[in-house]
């Protein structure tokens, strides 16, 4: 891939200007915000933007307002990924006709995880089953936070949120995390990777790689939301490096069907002592902070257990014993 | 009329839609199959198949994604087609509204299939007429040809400049989509250059310059954007208007179609027939009205002053024809083919009276639901329709406003 | 919310709500408490800040060689503080 070509410095990067402008009403602290920013800065050409209702479509184009300075489109909640096949099939036609003359149109589609592991799922399956040129970034800020912190697919096990609080008989989501991108694995697509705003480089690196991919790619992007999660918004970025460094969100990318750890999870996984445990990262979240009592403190072994689990399977996937 | 030389193809109505489709230059078809409308999809998917056409076919996985795709298909600059029924017309009822809001012109054809439960495959109308408030606009084809006829208007009339909304053509489930009749279809080249290539209205975008409304990435704009309640407002007023403008262009559509095909269809809105002079007279919309034609024939030669109002487009609502049409009827029945439950009536029938209203004439209007679910209605049934009208003139007065059809009371 | 003189009619807009202003001129500043201040002495200039800011306030300057902070947008959230390397960066009450 060229992107394995590519070279940038943080400077490269610094310089680009922002086609994902300042100015939009996202909450201080925002981390799928920042995720924006960096998905942006890793274009290559000309490139149209499609995104489902959430939080980043809302805060960025408040009518007269907006943030995006790539064509840009919304319809609705569910179908940023039909959005994205409409626009690549007509881009495709387009061009065998004449009527467009750029020799290529990069398609991402945007959504959080609302718009992708519950009401998206279809249109997402449905795309990629379709072999459509483009690649798909999930912000996942593990609920949906757009309209007042509701539970999602995505939200992990034992998170309080407004439809799965934490209360006197039930410690918040009784279900694990839907496993999204080995969802998306399993319908052979040639690109998914799984990205943490913390890992920058890596981030881009990942977003270049799916755009240059012919088919469909797949980005599992974390983002941390500091009013959902009840975190410190100064925290966002580094709470983005602790999910990777407790495992709960590892880093890799599966191509053409094959695991590969991603450097920052590698490290762990080749010194198995820099891994932490999940309470350091479950104990700066107030969405977790029912666990830390005497009712509910075994839920916290049973996310280190699911953690491990699912951690030992991936590095089986990725050939590490 | 002198007019272009044409060619008679037995079609059903459904191949209708995909012929119309294959002279139009579509450039994206996104669809999902239905029954009543399958025909559609599988006669375009082999017109792809064999390079006839230079479309981008999209099976989606559902309407919903189907209209989608269409509509971002159709804001990237494409011509789009979709085509479904019943129940996939209404799981796309969200993006219809959408659609309309996005000012995409996109068309599609409707089958009409009654709406589940219990779940039926057969006509009625139902499922369109549940569609009327969203910013569509709607034209009912009373045959095969007339679906032809009007595919190939639909595009004109949605991407016109003082239009850009998105259109429905909608035909009979079964009694229209799979009877075949006699077409007559127009030469490749005068179909393609009736449509002409898309043009896109100018709009102002964050760059501070006027762009054509699409997405492009070397004019970039932000499309379906979030309204607050200090915005929203005007973009509906301005739905409205185009829906106002469209009357007109539906017109001049037809006129000049009519030019070059030899045939028409009324004004393009309403389509009377014997109604100069009439005392009794009924309101259809799509195939029965064949039916009421030929019973109206009846009734005339013997002697009885019986007519029957067409309306081909319900959407925008021809109000004024309307009026003029019917004020001087003394007892008119509007048909619907649908209901409105709880709404005393049916759709068409509320609108009606509502186009007759302000008249200082006041005929008498009473409604009959027909069909639901497919269920036939013969000439016998409309002749009875008639005579109830007779008996209405005569008395003076109504005993029953609304009356089912064939129903089994 | 109440309808400005300025505001135009349906009639003087453009169809289908296409945005016509650039964010850039919705100030966000003034949702801050708490202000980044850089100590460009300790500054090593890694551009860790300018990548990381969710609202893109800081600026690399090439002309300058230098980081410019953008307090016209910055929500003070803390960020930049919180990961830079050096802890050039301190939150101070604004």
């Amino acid at each position: 891939m060229q992107s394995e070509e590519w070279k940038f410095t943080a400077k490269d990067i610094a310089e680009k200007p922002d086609l994902f402008m300042s100015g939009h009403r996202a909450c201080a602290g925002c981390a799928p915000a920042a995720v924006m920013r960096l998905i942006l800065k890793a274009t290559r050409g000309p490139t149209i933007v499609t995104m489902a209702t959430g939080c980043m479509e809302v805060v960025s184009t408040i009518y007269p307002y907006t943030s995006w300075a790539v064509p840009w489109l919304h319809t609705a909640f569910e179908n940023a990924a039909a959005n994205a096949s409409g626009i690549e099939a007509a881009i495709k036609v387009l061009r065998k006709k004449g009527r467009i003359k750029d020799e290529h149109v990069d398609v991402i589609a945007i959504a959080g995880d609302g718009g992708t592991y519950d009401i998206g799922i279809q249109a997402l399956s449905g795309a990629v089953e379709r072999g459509h040129d483009f690649l798909f970034v999930l912000y996942d800020n593990e609920a949906y936070m757009n309209t007042g912190i509701q539970r999602s697919g995505g939200t992990p096990l034992g998170a309080s949120t407004t439809t799965s609080p934490a209360g006197e008989v039930i410690p918040g989501k009784l279900e694990p995390k839907k496993p999204i991108a080995d969802i998306m694995v399993a319908h052979e697509i040639p690109y998914v990777a799984t990205a943490s705003p913390y890992y920058w480089r890596d981030l881009i690196i990942k977003v270049r790689k799916g755009l240059e991919v012919e088919g469909p790619a797949f980005l599992h992007v974390f983002a941390p939301c500091p009013r959902g999660w009840r975190s410190d918004p100064s925290k966002s970025i580094e709470l983005s490096r602790l999910a990777v460094e407790t495992c709960v969100f590892p880093l890799w990318e599966c191509i053409n069907g094959e695991y590969q750890l991603s450097a920052p999870s590698k490290v762990i996984a080749m010194a198995p002592q820099k891994k932490k445990p999940v309470k350091e990262y479950l104990a700066v979240q107030g969405r977790f902070r029912h666990l830390f009592t005497p009712k509910y403190e075994k839920l916290i072994d049973e996310i280190q257990r699911i953690t491990d689990m699912r951690w030992q399977k991936l590095l089986k996937k990725c050939g590490i014993a | 009329m002198k007019s272009v030389e044409q060619k008679v193809l037995a079609l059903n109505g459904d191949e209708a839609v995909a012929y119309a489709v294959k002279q139009c230059d579509v450039d994206v078809v996104a669809a999902y199959p239905i029954t009543p409308q399958t025909i559609i999809v599988e006669r375009f998917s082999e017109y792809v198949a064999n390079g006839e056409v230079e479309t981008a076919f999209v099976c989606t996985e559902s309407e919903h994604s189907a209209l989608t795709a269409c509509l971002a298909a159709s804001l990237t600059g494409a011509r789009a087609f979709t085509a479904s029924a019943s129940a996939g017309l209404a799981l796309m009822h969200e993006m219809l509204f959408v659609t309309s809001g996005c000012r995409a012109p996109v068309v599609m054809a409707i089958a009409n299939r009654a709406l589940s439960a219990p779940i039926n495959i057969h006509g009625d109308q139902s499922d369109t007429m549940a569609q009327r408030d969203s910013g569509w606009i709607q034209i009912y084809a009373e045959n095969a040809q007339e679906v032809y006829d009007s595919v190939i208007q639909a595009f004109r009339i949605a991407e016109h400049p003082e239009v850009l909304l998105p259109a429905m053509v909608c035909l009979d489930g079964f009694q229209l989509s799979h009877s075949v009749e006699n077409v007559n279809v127009l030469p490749d080249d005068v179909v393609k250059k009736f449509v002409g290539v898309r043009q896109f209205p100018k709009v102002l975008t964050h760059e501070g310059k006027l762009a054509p409304l699409r997405l492009d990435p070397h004019n970039p704009m932000t499309l379906g954007p979030l309204a607050f309640p200090n915005y929203y407002f005007e973009f509906k007023r301005q739905q409205e208007e185009a829906m106002k403008k469209a009357l007109e262009v539906i017109r001049q559509v037809h006129n000049e179609y009519a030019e070059i095909s030899g045939r028409s269809y009324g004004d393009g809105l309403l389509d009377p027939y014997h109604l100069e002079d009439a005392e009794i007279a009924t309101v259809c919309l799509g195939s029965t009205a064949g039916t009421v034609k030929a019973v109206v024939d009846e009734l005339r030669s013997e002697g009885v002053k019986a007519g029957l109002l067409r309306i081909r487009a319900f959407r925008p609502l021809p109000v004024e024809g309307i009026r003029k049409a019917l004020e001087n009827v003394k007892a008119v029945a509007v048909m619907d083919r649908s209901m409105s439950f709880g709404g005393h009536g049916g759709a068409v029938f509320h609108e009606v009276r509502h186009a007759l209203y302000d008249s200082d004439k006041r005929p008498f209007i009473v409604n009959y639901i027909y069909g639901l679910g497919g269920r036939d209605t013969s000439p016998m049934q409309i002749r009875a329709i008639y005579k109830d009208l007779q008996e209405i003139v005569q008395k003076g007065h109504v005993e029953t406003p609304i009356k089912y059809v064939g129903l089994r009371e | 919310m109440t309808l400005k003189e300025k505001e135009k009619s349906w009639k003087e807009i453009s169809i289908a709500a296409v945005c016509w202003k650039p964010s850039t001129e919705f100030l966000t500043g003034d949702w801050k408490t708490y202000k980044p201040v850089r100590d460009p002495a300790k500054c090593t200039r890694c551009l860790l800040c300018v990548i990381f800011c969710p609202d893109g306030a800081i600026h690399w300057k090439a002309d300058r060689n230098d980081i410019e902070f953008d307090y016209n947008y910055c929500k003070g959230c803390g960020v930049c503080a919180n990961e830079c390397p050096v802890k050039a960066i301190e939150m101070k009450l604004e």
